[in-house]
């Protein structure tokens, strides 16, 4: 079994605020999780929730208040260690009197790279992004769409081992998404970690091994994404026939929502034999029974709703 | 090095395509101006208007340059948030401020170089063949360069903790005062105090002293300059930069970004 790539133990970020900074705002709490080796990992959470926090402070680019953090086993403070890792920021911007190609060229210097290496990763990584025919354009005169191909581009030009994208599919049209989504899917087969950070919950779904959700800076469930939504999991949907005329199927069918020429129902995981049953005596043909698994948004959205209902709760004792 | 260099690079390619070299133009036009006019109006003194003029031109532009230009080189790239992708990139922070450094004084040494050619020319126009001591002129512009130097340290360690503004006005407040270093050393005790003398004796040591690298009535009047004071500025202009970049280095190598 491959090893942690990303390890977070007890990170915590608390901003300063207010005109001296005498005051602080916790931003991220005791944030404590891994990123297996290869893993392709979805960070979730609603805006402000800790997720660039995280990413900036794996990055080097703001500072724990607590905690440490390590990848491919070197602790983050080590910046040689960004030889085997990629990031893209979040709406990036770039240095904008350069051209894409210039800008890539700049980059690959850092990792040591002659002229011919440079020239050939460079019109390499254009052409994966879709942007071999505006290489030479000024990045002033780029949309966010391509900018943010460009901050792609960037993040995998030195054939990282780890690859943190911050919201990649931020400002990209359904075309732009779906190329962003093969490219993560090409670096996954190649066997690259990818921590990405997102609240677009169907790509999380679609492209990763584990999700991470995080709300207001704490981390609420780690796993995959069909067995963290499958936590909440206690209700059944029983699915029937029922003639529309009989009087007998009236009250099970005032229960039920109507689809086609069918009835369902959802009833707790406890009452699905009474209610069985109850269809019996009512005169109705039985379709399906199954558990109903709620979708990682319903997830997300209940612990943003009970995050907000503790902090609301909060506020009011605090008053 | 080759990571400082690339940063230096990329800082002089910037400079150079946001026009900042455009400045020379105006420095042109003034010498050719000051060129054709010096012959009419001082009679015989003609080289020594003309290196004045050129050689406050070089200082004044130079300077400008390296405050406004010299504030930004941080601060702007975190405003804009240029920094995150560059900091994701095997680059020390430090390394980053050096090449920065490196960037903008490359720029200010082709500027100065282009303004010393020119003014080279206009002494040609108003007098050949030269002399020896005419040396003395491009002695004065090395001499504002390692000035120049020192000014871009200083913006830059300002910009790594405070405001654009801020930076500009310590920048401009530790310029001036490093013109009055030896009056400040030569206080009257019985007029300020003995304890005032104390403190501005030793914060004149604190302070950069810009009145060593000012050789303008020398270059004008076409007197030498001893090899020991070139010698001596260009230590002391290495030595006053490699603390200060140090300085910045530890105050940006804590700093987390927005």
């Amino acid at each position: 079994m491959p090893g942690p790539a990303i390890e977070i133990e007890s990170l915590t970020k608390d901003y300063p605020t207010g005109f001296l900074h005498l005051k602080t705002k916790r931003s991220l709490e005791n944030l404590s999780m891994q990123v297996g080796e290869g893993e392709a990992f979805g960070f979730l959470g609603p805006n402000g929730a800790g997720k660039s926090t995280t990413i900036k402070l794996l990055m080097g680019i703001i500072f724990p208040t607590s905690g440490s953090a390590k990848i491919l086993g070197r602790p983050i403070t080590d910046v040689e260690m960004h030889k085997d890792i990629g990031y893209l920021p979040e709406q990036p911007y770039f240095y904008d009197y350069l051209t894409a190609a210039e800008l890539l060229d700049y980059f690959a210097r850092f990792f040591g790279m002659n002229a011919a290496e440079r020239k050939e990763r460079v019109a390499k990584m254009l052409k994966k992004v879709g942007l071999e025919t505006a290489g030479k354009i000024q990045l002033r005169k780029y949309s966010k769409g391509m900018l943010q191909r460009v901050g792609l581009a960037q993040a995998i030009l030195h054939d990282p081992k780890v690859v943190i994208l911050d919201e990649p599919m931020s400002g990209l049209d359904p075309i732009g998404r779906r190329e962003v989504r093969d490219i993560i899917l090409e670096l996954k087969s190649e066997g690259k970690t990818v921590l990405f950070s997102t609240h677009i919950l169907t790509d999380a779904e679609m492209l990763c091994d584990k999700v991470g959700v995080i709300v207001g800076g704490k981390l609420q469930g780690v796993g995959r994404p069909d067995e963290i939504v499958g936590m909440k999991s206690h209700e059944m949907e029983i699915v029937f026939d029922a003639d529309a005329n009989d009087a007998r199927s009236a009250a099970v069918r005032a229960k039920a929502s109507k689809f086609g020429s069918r009835y369902a129902m959802r009833v707790p995981e406890g009452n699905v034999f009474a209610a069985l049953e109850e269809l019996r005596a009512a005169g109705a043909k039985l379709a399906a029974v199954s558990p109903i698994k709620p979708t990682l948004e319903e997830y997300f959205l209940h612990l943003v709703e009970k995050d907000r209902a503790q902090a609301s709760a909060i506020e009011v004792s605090g008053k | 090095m080759t990571r400082i260099a690339a940063v230096a690079w990329n800082t002089f390619r910037e400079a150079v395509r946001d026009r900042v070299l455009y400045n020379l133009v105006f420095f042109a036009l003034l010498l050719i101006a000051a060129s054709i006019l010096v012959g009419q109006i001082s009679i015989g003194i003609e080289t020594i208007v003309l290196v004045s003029l050129g050689l406050s031109a070089t200082s004044v532009i130079g300077l400008l340059i390296a405050v406004f230009t010299g504030v930004g080189l941080v601060s702007k790239e975190i405003e804009k948030r240029t920094l995150y992708a560059l900091l994701s990139k095997p680059l020390q922070r430090w390394e980053f401020l050096v090449g920065k450094f490196g960037g903008l004084v490359l720029t200010l040494a082709v500027n100065t170089a282009a303004m010393a050619a020119g003014l080279l020319l206009a002494i040609l126009y108003v007098k050949h063949p030269l002399e020896r001591g005419d040396a003395t002129a491009f002695i004065a512009v090395y001499f504002i360069l390692l000035k120049l130097a020192i000014v871009v340290a200083l913006a830059l360690l300002f910009s790594c903790f405070t405001s654009q503004l801020l930076a500009i006005l310590f920048t401009a407040g530790l310029y001036i005062a490093g013109l009055f270093i030896s009056e400040m050393r030569n206080l009257d005790a019985t007029r300020v105090g003995p304890a005032a003398r104390h403190f501005f004796t030793a914060i004149s040591y604190l302070l950069p002293n810009f009145q060593n690298f000012d050789v303008m009535a020398a270059a004008a009047h076409g007197r030498p300059v001893p090899g020991l004071l070139i010698l001596h500025n260009t230590l002391y202009a290495t030595l006053y930069c490699a603390i200060v970049l140090s300085a910045a280095s530890v105050v940006f190598g804590r700093k987390s970004l927005k």
